[in-house]
């Protein structure tokens, strides 16, 4: 399948919906062979990126949405999700693997969506994360 | 909430607890929080609690069950109690590597050998 599949989905700040969305691009992505390992890295990267536009960007109001636009060939995968939140400086997070940090509950999604893409890029102050695995990436490089 | 289906199969063998997760995905942050819930529960019940965590079956982790995790691990310690990890997929288990939660828990990838490392 040669075709490239370039979309759109706009959903409000609820769980139901926004695991919707994530199913429906993992299904797209399933019908164009990608092997098991990188559906494992997508599917874990695209549901920290929904999570924390849920969470940190919306805060969880229903009123606000979140924009999944995605593109589909049969070598690459791009993700953007965008949050209507007041954005964030990706720079200052902390290293979630430092030992001070190690028993922290959270942080570690960022780090996660980096070791497991081929590329991550955030735009729009924060707002929107950009989520790009190739075909033939091997990460991560554990 | 009190007729909430459990997310969890736990079995007594000797003074361990062996929690078998019922969800394949364990990504859904409300599902991430009535597991923790449940597990808590165990731990509240017992005094120096001994709990075998088994992902047999488990395909896909968020790093927000990874926080659930931490927060029991860091239960079971308060209470001078054991956790281990058994039967972690080879992909879940680079996620833990990776972020270094490899070093904070204890993993076996043999029910023996965890069962036998409670003291």
């Amino acid at each position: 399948m040669g075709a490239s599949t370039v979309k759109t989905l706009v959903v409000p700040s609820r769980r139901q919906q926004i695991v919707a969305a994530q199913k429906t691009i993992l299904k797209q992505i399933e019908q164009h062979n990608y092997g098991e390992q990188a559906r494992f890295a997508i599917r874990l990267a695209l549901d920290e990126a929904a999570c924390n536009a849920l969470r940190h960007g919306n805060h969880e109001d229903p009123d606000k949405h979140i924009t999944f636009q995605y593109e589909i060939t049969d070598q690459r995968v791009s993700i953007s999700v965008t949050d209507e939140g007041d954005g964030f400086d990706p720079g200052v997070l902390p290293d979630p693997t430092h030992e001070a940090n190690l028993d922290r509950p959270c942080g570690r999604g960022v780090m996660l969506m980096l070791s497991y893409m081929t590329e991550v890029s955030f735009s729009n102050g924060g707002r929107t994360i950009t989520l790009i695995k190739d075909r033939n990436c091997r990460k991560p490089e554990a | 909430m009190a007729d909430q289906k459990s997310r969890l199969q736990i079995l007594d063998t000797d003074d361990v607890k062996r929690v078998r997760f019922r969800d394949r995905h364990i990504l859904d942050e409300t599902l991430i929080q009535q597991i923790a819930d449940e597990i808590s529960l165990v731990i509240d019940q017992a005094t120096e609690p001994k709990i075998l965590l088994d992902f047999t079956g488990v395909e896909h982790l968020s790093s927000a069950a990874l926080g659930a995790m931490i927060t029991i691990n860091n239960k079971v310690r308060a209470k001078a109690g054991q956790l281990r990890l058994v039967n972690i997929d080879k992909q879940i288990y680079e996620v833990f590597v990776i972020t270094k939660l490899s070093d904070l828990f204890q993993i076996h990838t043999d029910e023996q050998k965890a069962m036998s490392s409670f003291s």
